[in-house]
């Protein structure tokens, strides 16, 4: 089996994407057939072999977070696609579902085959208007094809999807806010336990995954785990999608095998910085994660290996922080975004970003002082894993924190002189 | 138990509680906002945040939230170790907080300032400018002062999720949350005042209180009882320079818990009334103006007065007011104050509970039942309280859900989460909608003798022995399997009935049903409510007999002494018109101007229940005693001091050894001699201010303490409270804790029993196993004209506390309910009034779920007297209809189901 690229396989710029006929003559709506003749259980069981992890930012293996579903007892079940992008610097989920989004319907179908749900959701940001639009002709066309609704190609099984649009909030991409948000109420975290799994949508058996990690399902049952084990470099199995946003020469996101490098990724794939700027540290995955420095280039994208030089992997798809722009400003930005986007329930998050947010405006104003940069310092911990509701602050802290630990200095000069950068 | 370590030291604890309750039980000082007792866990506020170890080993651990942790066998934990965390959340809530102590109604008894003191955070360090919000017209009882507020969210879990109410909540997110209506106006919950103590700062605030506000410390109070129903809440009235305060919440763990209806909060202000009867008074004739008379000869007249006189009593009066009443005339001329048909429903409520095999549920008891039925009773207005333990016993399938994946019951976000819209079943059968359909199974509309009827069958149907009924069409057939298989398979029902349908046969079905429901050790819960304060107790006095005011009125007196009772309430107008001309003298006694006391010839100037003391025995049999909570002018005493010349505690030692039941009611004070060093217990705070100067206008001399009737408690500063071990617990504080919060200091557990102050005491024993039937009856309803129901209302049905002015705005003028077929065939629009056989003309609504042909009533509304209703009625459009001042249409919320009310 050739293929190397089962995520954009089907993608080309500019050209519309697939119709349900082209897709199938592509190759499309086989891992269903597959599935069908197997259990449920033993899908599961190939998707969690083949060590796909998730692609949402915590790199959960797939399978195995399936595998706490209890054993299905005729009631609703369902699978929630978390189609919600609201990371800061990641694009991925559009790509996918703009371009090809007849991929992501028949990994619902094959994915609510294993879990054995009812009903499939896809909880869509609601600014990804082309992404909706082609969804939506996806889906009537899997209706129209006899992939969605009763008796699926004359099997047993049974599927409908819904499009929901989200009015639009970072903590909709946390889990258990996206199912409150979807059954109408604040979208705020719930508490685990329950999980989703075990109570989740409407009280029942819930599953809920990143786009891209659906979008993996119809390959691992396609062409079997050990093609989608060897796509990986080294010992990783699959691709995913990574990218790059910021001052560099050629922007945008591409499939590769997983363990790609971030040099690689930055030079190869964006073509270096532009001229006239070097690279002074990079967020590797999202506006919620650390920051990490050139020397961190050569590490692999690998979500252990990342977490040893003291970041996350987060989505991969790195924001470059160049020498011309402000770091101070930088993080402001993150924090007053993050500070906007709390669901206001527990008391670190929703009164201590934005004090960080205050003493940061505060040091790009020029009226910084040195007792701000202690309470920064603080803030860090007290905002830390563990001490909120759920990761939205610790999260958003992390920026910070990395930020307060190579720059210092960028800090200190903040207070003593004010802001001397000209591009924020 | 389990045995933890907390910061080296070893404790035993419950670990069916959470880890904060238990540091809470054990006298640490770990502060906290968003957990409370009654409505669990979840992890909001982070500020009891604790450190976990993980073993010995451990040193450096993990911050957990102790209201979210469950203590296990043998854990390490250290209070100390969060202490900088917990600095970090107090300073970060404190961000926007206004700092408005001195203003603002809830300081000195203000959580937050409590909490913040204890997290240590005494230095401001943030320097930006803070959020403001707009506060919003919450009705006549709740001020709303949002930039107070410090997102804790307890106001919405209590009004959402533990009360039931729809029209309030939590919008806009992040440090911009505002708590509040979608849009300005009165809160509809029924229970929105207990918003002002669930709240740990001043967001809501006891909007009448503000009015005439003073500080807590600045209070005089005791323990009191309501007097707005029978169920009989405690409460803790706070009185300064002579008037009523406030009224706030009272913790007794059996009756109403951390909660109180509205009526029970606000409903109280009916002593500072401009209709109170000042002084006593005489009159020549029925109809000439009053004179004042001093007390000495007032009594006198009345000791006078009283040979062979006939005495009525009342079901507001309390024990000793009654027995010293029923002492003066002698028993053979003391009558029940209430009608024949509600005296013989009271009368069968004592039979059932002393003989039946059933348990008398507490309001605890209600909270705990899983299957739930209410046959003819409208709890939300009749007995509010039990209504709001409904609400709570319909989230019983969801607790056994949790603990069915061993979540501990204390875990609200997890049993929430887990349980969704899954509710314990409850039905109801009522002649028109309640407010408890939101939450009910089903709820079926029938007359209260077709429901009766229904009963029986449900009560046929689990066991054979009980008599059968006829004439039920198939669907309720079928529903009567269906509830009787409910009731059947849970593990505690619970049945609900009352005396306010006016209809016996609900009382016989109740019991029947509660009856054969009995097997074994097992017995169902049964809950029976009354109209009336004292209602029981009264009814015990009679000790079985039917004497009631239509006796009272034939009796052939010419002289007829009323004790707190307006007999038109009673009994039919002309009637009462009738007896009051056949007599000679009139002699009531009452706090309240009323038309009955503007008849009588010698008018005496009764004490409220803030002013005097007694029992009362609410609708479960249980005597409660209400302590006075200040001294009333020299003009004013206690009805039972005015009838007897006995000291108080001996009318009570009388009364006790006198009417059968009654011997309990002895024990529930510790009695004149009880004493603690020597000194009794201090009605006033010991930070009380102005002692020396408060009566400085009148004399400089500071007077000397006065004796109350009890001879437990003082009028004064002076004396031992509650922390040092006093009998009676009178208003909760403890040193760091100046909040209601404090309540949990004396407790057993945080959460528990009072370690001190009494409960009550059961009147009724009953050790029934035997099953016996009521039959079934064999009435057959027809008359001419709309069968005529009764309709309540939580605001205004009751006569003291319609006196009160935040309970009148919520209150509305009399008028009928109407089927939509009536009204049409009646022509009615909307604009139109609806004229009422022989009594004039009313506004009506129009109520989808009515049945043809039936009009519901309202009762003790102004504009129309129900006891002048026959049990049929004819109805026409009225001519010249102009809807009178009184009517708010708005402040009648029939139902959760809002499409159900068609004008």
């Amino acid at each position: 089996m050739s293929i190397n690229n089962p995520l954009t396989k089907n993608i080309e710029k500019g050209r519309a994407p697939f119709t349900f006929a082209e897709y199938k003559a592509a190759g499309g709506y086989q891992s269903f057939a597959n599935a069908i003749k197997m259990a449920p259980r033993d899908v599961m069981g190939q998707v969690k072999d083949a060590g796909l992890g998730g692609r949402g930012g915590a790199g959960f293996n797939t399978g195995l977070k399936w595998s706490f579903s209890p054993d299905p007892d005729g009631l609703p079940r369902y699978l929630v696609v978390n189609a919600d992008e609201m990371e800061p610097g990641t694009f991925k989920d559009r790509l996918l579902m703009e371009s090809d989004p007849h991929l992501l319907i028949e990994g619902m179908i094959t994915a609510s085959y294993a879990i054995q749900a009812t009903t499939g959701y896809i909880f869509l940001r609601g600014e990804y208007t082309v992404a909706e639009e082609n969804l939506l002709k996806a889906i009537a066309e899997a209706y129209d094809n006899g992939m969605l609704g009763k008796n699926i190609q004359g099997s047993d099984f049974s599927l409908d999807i819904y499009l929901h649009t989200s009015a639009g909030r970072y903590i909709c991409g946390e889990e258990t806010a996206l199912i409150n948000a979807l059954e109408g109420k604040r979208a705020n975290p719930r508490f685990k336990p329950p999980f989703p799994q075990v109570s989740g949508l409407w009280g029942r058996p819930t599953l809920v995954n990143n786009v891209e990690t659906i979008c993996n399902i119809p390959g691992i049952l396609t062409y079997g785990v050990d093609w989608f084990k060897g796509l990986g470099l080294g010992d990783e199995c699959g691709t995913r999608i990574s990218g790059v946003s910021g001052r560099v020469k050629n922007p945008g996101c591409w499939e590769m095998p997983v363990g790609t490098t971030f040099r690689t990724l930055l030079e190869d794939y964006a073509g270096g910085m532009q001229d006239g700027y070097e690279l002074k540290a990079f967020l590797p995955g999202g506006g919620s994660t650390d920051f990490l420095m050139p020397e961190h280039l050569d590490l692999p994208m690998i979500p252990g290996e990342v977490a040893k030089a003291g970041s996350r992997l987060g989505t991969s798809l790195i924001m470059v922080l160049d020498d011309k722009t402000c770091p101070v400003g930088t993080v402001r930005n993150l924090i007053k975004f993050f500070a906007h986007e709390s669901c206001g329930w527990c008391t670190p998050c929703r009164d201590g970003l934005p004090w960080v947010e205050h003493i940061l405006n505060k040091m790009e104003e020029g009226k910084g002082e040195m007792k701000d940069i202690e309470i920064l310092k603080e803030m860090c911990g007290y905002m830390g894993p563990g001490n909120t509701f759920c990761a939205l602050a610790p999260g958003a802290a992390e920026p910070l924190q990395s930020s307060l630990k190579y720059f210092m200095d960028e800090y200190e000069s903040h207070v003593k002189h004010g802001c001397s950068y000209k591009s924020h | 138990m389990a045995s933890i370590t907390i910061d080296g030291k070893v404790f035993e604890v419950d670990e069916k509680n959470n880890l904060l309750q238990e540091c809470l039980s054990h006298a640490m000082d770990l502060p906290y906002f968003c957990w409370h007792p009654s409505m669990g866990s979840v992890g909001s506020c982070r500020q009891c945040a604790v450190v976990e170890y993980a073993n010995e080993e451990d040193q450096k651990g993990r911050l957990v939230m102790a209201c979210m942790t469950e203590p296990r066998e043998g854990a390490r934990y250290s209070i100390a170790a969060a202490a900088k965390f917990r600095a970090q959340a107090i300073e970060s809530i404190m961000i926007n907080h206004p700092h408005d102590c001195p203003v603002c109604e809830e300081g000195g008894e203000c959580h937050l300032q409590d909490m913040t003191v204890m997290s240590g955070h005494t230095y401001r360090r943030y320097d930006g400018k803070k959020k403001t919000h707009n506060n919003q017209y919450l009705g006549p009882f709740i001020n709303h002062e949002m930039n107070r507020c410090i997102t804790c969210y307890r106001c919405v879990r209590y009004y959402k999720d533990y009360a039931g109410g729809t029209d309030f909540g939590p919008q806009a997110s992040h440090d911009n949350t505002y708590f509040g209506r979608w849009q300005e106006g009165p809160l509809e919950s029924e229970f929105s005042g207990n918003l002002v103590e669930v709240c740990p700062t001043g967001v809501f605030t006891d909007k009448p209180f503000s009015k005439h506000y003073s500080r807590k410390w600045d209070l005089q109070s005791s323990p009191s009882i309501c007097t707005g129903c029978s169920v009989g809440c405690n409460t803790n009235p706070g009185e300064r320079y002579g008037t009523l305060r406030r009224i706030v919440n009272r913790f007794n763990d059996e009756v109403n818990g951390y909660f109180l209806c509205d009526k029970g909060r606000f409903g109280a202000e009916y002593v500072n009334s401009p209709e109170r009867i000042p002084v006593s008074m005489t009159r020549d004739s029925h109809n000439s103006d009053p004179v004042q008379i001093e007390p000495a000869l007032a009594k006198d007249a009345l000791k006078k007065a009283a040979k062979g006189a006939v005495a009525i009593g009342s079901p507001r009066a309390s024990m000793e007011a009654n027995y010293a009443l029923r002492e003066l005339v002698g028993e053979e001329n003391f009558y029940a104050g209430i009608s024949a048909n509600e005296l013989g429903m009271l009368n069968k409520i004592i039979d059932i509970y002393q003989n039946k095999p059933v348990n008398v549920a507490s309001v605890k008891d209600i909270e705990g039942s899983d299957a739930v039925l209410i046959l003819g009773e409208d709890l939300t207005n009749t007995a509010a309280r039990l209504a709001l333990g409904v609400r709570q016993s319909a989230k019983n399938l969801g607790r056994q859900m949790g603990a069915d994946l061993n979540f501990p019951i204390w875990h609200d976000a997890a049993i929430r989460q887990l349980a969704m819209d899954k509710l314990s079943p409850l039905y109801i059968l009522s002649p028109h909608t309640t407010r408890l359909d939101d939450i009910a199974h089903t709820s079926h509309i029938s007359s209260a003798e077709n429901s009766a009827k229904i009963g029986m069958a449900i009560a046929h149907a689990i066991d054979a022995s009980a008599p059968a009924v006829e004439g039920l069409n198939k669907e309720e057939q079928a529903l009567a399997l269906e509830i009787a298989e409910t009731l059947k398979s849970a593990k505690q029902a619970l049945i609900i009935s009352g005396t306010s349908s006016l209809e016996p046969a609900l009382l016989d079905a109740a019991s029947n049903i509660a009856t054969a429901l009995h097997s074994g050790n097992s017995k169902a819960n049964l809950a029976l409510v009354c109209s009336e304060s004292n209602s029981m107790g009264l009814a015990l006095m009679m000790q079985g007999s039917g004497k009631s005011i239509d006796e009272a009125m034939s009796a052939g007196a010419k002289t007829a002494i009323v004790l707190e009772n307006d007999l038109y309430r009673r009994a039919a107008s002309a009637k009462v018109d009738a007896f009051i001309n056949s007599l000679d003298q009139l002699v009531v006694l009452d706090h309240l101007k009323n038309r009955t006391g503007e008849q009588a010839n010698l008018v005496l100037a009764a004490a409220t229940f803030a002013e005097s003391s007694g029992t009362f025995v609410n609708y479960e049999g249980r005597a409660q005693h209400y302590y006075s909570t200040f001294k009333p002018d020299s003009n004013i005493r206690s009805s039972a001091l005015w009838l007897s010349d006995k000291h108080f505690n001996e009318i009570t030692a009388d009364c006790a050894a006198a009417i059968a039941n009654c011997a309990a009611i002895l024990e529930l004070t510790p009695g004149e001699n009880y004493n603690f060093a020597g000194l009794k217990v201090p009605r006033q705070h010991h930070r009380y201010s102005g002692r020396t100067s408060m009566r400085a206008n009148i004399n400089v001399h500071e007077p000397k303490q006065e004796q109350d009737e009890d001879g437990v408690m003082v009028y004064s500063m002076e004396g031992v409270p509650a922390i040092k071990d006093a009998a009676v617990l009178n208003s909760p504080w403890v040193p760091g804790w100046n909040s209601n919060q404090s309540i949990f200091k004396f407790q057993e557990f945080a959460g528990g029993p009072l370690k001190q102050g009494s409960k009550g005491q059961r009147l009724i024993a009953n050790n029934s196993t035997e099953k016996t039937w009521y039959e079934a009856g064999t009435s057959d309803f027809s008359a001419e004209g709309y069968k005529v129901f009764p309709v309540y209302h939580l605001f205004g049905s009751e006569e003291l506390s319609a006196y009160t002015p935040a309970i009148q705005e919520k209150a509305t003028s009399a008028y009928v309910s109407l089927s939509p077929e009536d009204a049409e065939k009646l022509g009615l629009k909307a604009s139109d009034g609806v004229q009422v056989e022989h009594n004039g003309a009313v506004p009506f609504v129009v109520r989808k779920a009515i049945q043809p042909g039936t009009v519901g009533v309202s009762v003790g509304l102004k504009g129309l007297n129900f006891q002048d209703m026959s049990a049929a009625i004819a109805l026409d459009k009225a001519a010249e209809w102009k809807n009178p001042d009184l009517w708010r249409a708005a402040n009648i919320i029939v139902s959760d189901k809002r499409e159900e009310r068609v004008d």
